[in-house]
């Protein structure tokens, strides 16, 4: 596994020492992860454990009517913005 | 005041022995003297308790009916929302987070008269098991205070066992709410997946994750549980519960499976965790209930299917923490370094391991080996509590092989960590409910895990009775 390659996908941006550690550490998990090969894998998967309970859950597309100040709340957490807009640096050629 | 369990204070309150405010108060007191040494708490509201506890004190004033948590002082862990109060996760990159709304749970206990005191300490995003990897502080085990109090919800257990609240709320991924009630002394439910809304609960892996109580004792944890579960429309994986019937105790059979306690398992169970869970059985057996031994053979699989869909799931529910539209924000050249920045500087050491393993499990060339082989070995450990129920009502296991262990012992090694949750986990996969119960030794606390069939918490909580 090449740490720094898994970094670049997770968006995480990683010191040498770091780098260096995460490889001995994640390959000592994986190889403890082995006991997976021995697996009986002919089952279905379970991604979820509710599913003979729910099955999908479906609602209109409209707002839930959210109130104003909650709506507030949201805004004032983002880290930049112009008016109620959320600013981000530009997406092409980025 | 500080041993005073929900139905207590409900007595206290109606008799007028003690107002809700001076309750409130006194809690407050206690805290400021005592968890500076603790750490069990990251924030507290004080104001906005004391408004809940006036409200409470009005209606018993007007001679009016309270309801079923009026006045009851409870923590919340940080991943769950409390409107107005901050929520970090234990993480620097949540760490000037204010809560817009609050938590489906939060939200119904507070409607139910319950006084929010405050926040308390976990591992980092719920992912850990001793609150060591807080990016805050470690909060110290009540009952030896060199020791871990478990975790992730280490400072919600560890606030009930020191009596720095009535009860707590927790989140359980793979044992968080129940290995630190174990550590701690306390109890903790892991309910059904699906009874408990988790809107408003900080997502760590969405297949696993449920919310849950931390009380003194089992009637308590039930009323906190009671409280919180059902149906909620804000989370679609919720289910209203329907009431399961009274437990027949003459034909109580409880299951212990060999791969957790049999006698080669027991070799590598600490001896006092041993001795309890059999003295535990033998009480079982004494009140005339049979025990018999049981098989789980998939077990041998938990671990490694745990951790992957786990760190699966966390890579895709912490994709959100980018440094746009809410928590850390760091400067960047362009969008890709203000992410890589972010990122880098918000998560701990932990967090980027987990984040690591699952982005490496879900990408393209190792899916099907890691993630979507780990699914389909899940349907077999689910099939294996599925057919014990056919034959048992619940199972009985330790909730740790050890003791709560000393503060720095494990945290250079992190598959060591991992193993802490051996038995816990297999309850998360399957999706059943789970319940610590304390039980008495002469040393530090030992918990005895009872699983039980889906939607059976009021059986748990009827067998714990009997031990307790």
């Amino acid at each position: 596994m090449k740490v720094e390659n898994i970094a670049k996908l997770a968006r995480i941006g990683l010191l040498k020492e770091e780098t260096e550690k995460l490889e001995k550490e994640l390959s000592s998990i994986l190889d403890y992860f082995n006991v997976l090969k021995k697996a009986n894998s002919k089952k279905d998967p379970t991604f979820h454990p509710s599913e003979k309970f729910i099955g999908n859950v479906f609602r209109e597309d409209i707002p839930s009517g959210e109130s104003p100040e909650r709506v507030e709340n949201i805004i004032s957490l983002f880290p930049d913005k112009e008016g109620r807009h959320i600013k981000v640096k530009a997406i092409l050629n980025g | 005041m500080d041993s005073l369990t929900i139905k207590g204070i409900r007595e206290g309150l109606k008799g007028r022995r003690f107002s809700a405010k001076e309750l409130s108060d006194f809690y407050f007191k206690k805290i400021e003297k005592e968890d500076s040494e603790l750490g069990c708490y990251l924030e507290l509201a004080k104001e906005t308790a004391l408004n809940q506890a006036d409200k409470i004190d009005n209606l018993i004033s007007e001679g009016l009916d309270i309801p079923s948590l009026a006045g009851v002082p409870v923590a919340v862990k940080d991943n769950i929302l409390v409107e107005g109060l901050k929520s970090t996760a234990s993480s620097f990159m949540l760490k000037n987070y204010i809560s817009p709304y609050d938590a489906s749970c939060v939200k119904r206990i507070k409607e139910e008269g319950a006084v929010v005191l405050g926040k308390t300490n976990l591992d980092e995003f719920a992912m850990g098991s001793s609150t060591e990897n807080s990016a805050f502080k470690t909060t110290k085990n009540p009952k030896d205070k060199s020791r871990v109090p478990g975790g992730s919800s280490g400072g919600s257990a560890a606030a009930v066992s020191a009596g720095l609240c009535c009860c707590a709320l927790g989140s359980d991924t793979g044992g968080s709410i129940r290995q630190p009630a174990s550590f701690c002394g306390v109890f903790g439910l892991k309910p059904t997946y699906g009874a408990v809304s988790r809107y408003g609960l900080i997502a760590f892996a969405s297949s696993l994750d449920q919310i849950g109580p931390l009380a003194k004792n089992a009637e308590d944890a039930k009323i906190l549980f009671n409280a919180i579960k059902g149906k909620d429309k804000k989370d679609s994986t919720s289910i209203e519960m329907e009431e399961n019937g009274e437990i027949d105790f003459k034909k109580l059979k409880i299951g212990i499976p060999k791969e957790y306690f049999g006698s080669e398992a027991k070799k590598g169970i600490e001896r006092e965790v041993v001795s309890a869970i059999e003295s535990a059985i033998k009480k079982i057996e004494d009140m005339g209930g049979r025990v018999e031994e049981i098989s789980l053979p998939n077990t041998k699989y938990a671990l490694s299917v745990y951790y992957m869909v786990s760190t699966c799931e966390a890579s895709c529910n912490l994709a959100r923490y980018d440094g746009i539209k809410y928590g850390l924000s760091e400067k960047g050249e362009n969008l890709s370094e203000v992410y890589f920045n972010t990122r880098a500087k918000g998560f701990g050491a932990e967090v980027k391991r987990r984040i690591m393993l699952g982005t490496f499990a879900l990408s393209s060339g190792y899916y099907d080996a890691y993630y979507l082989k780990s699914q389909k070995v899940r349907t077999g450990i689910k099939e294996d509590f599925e057919k014990s129920f056919k034959k048992v009502d619940a199972i009985f296991t330790p909730v740790s092989p050890t003791v709560a262990f000393k503060i720095g012992e494990k945290t250079q090694d992190p598959l060591s960590m991992y193993l802490s949750d051996i038995f816990t986990i297999s309850a998360n996969l399957a999706g059943i409910p789970a319940l610590s119960v304390p039980l008495k030794t002469k040393g530090l606390p030992v918990g005895l895990q009872i699983l039980g069939n889906y939607f059976e918490e009021s059986k748990l909580f009827q067998i714990a009775k009997l031990l307790e």
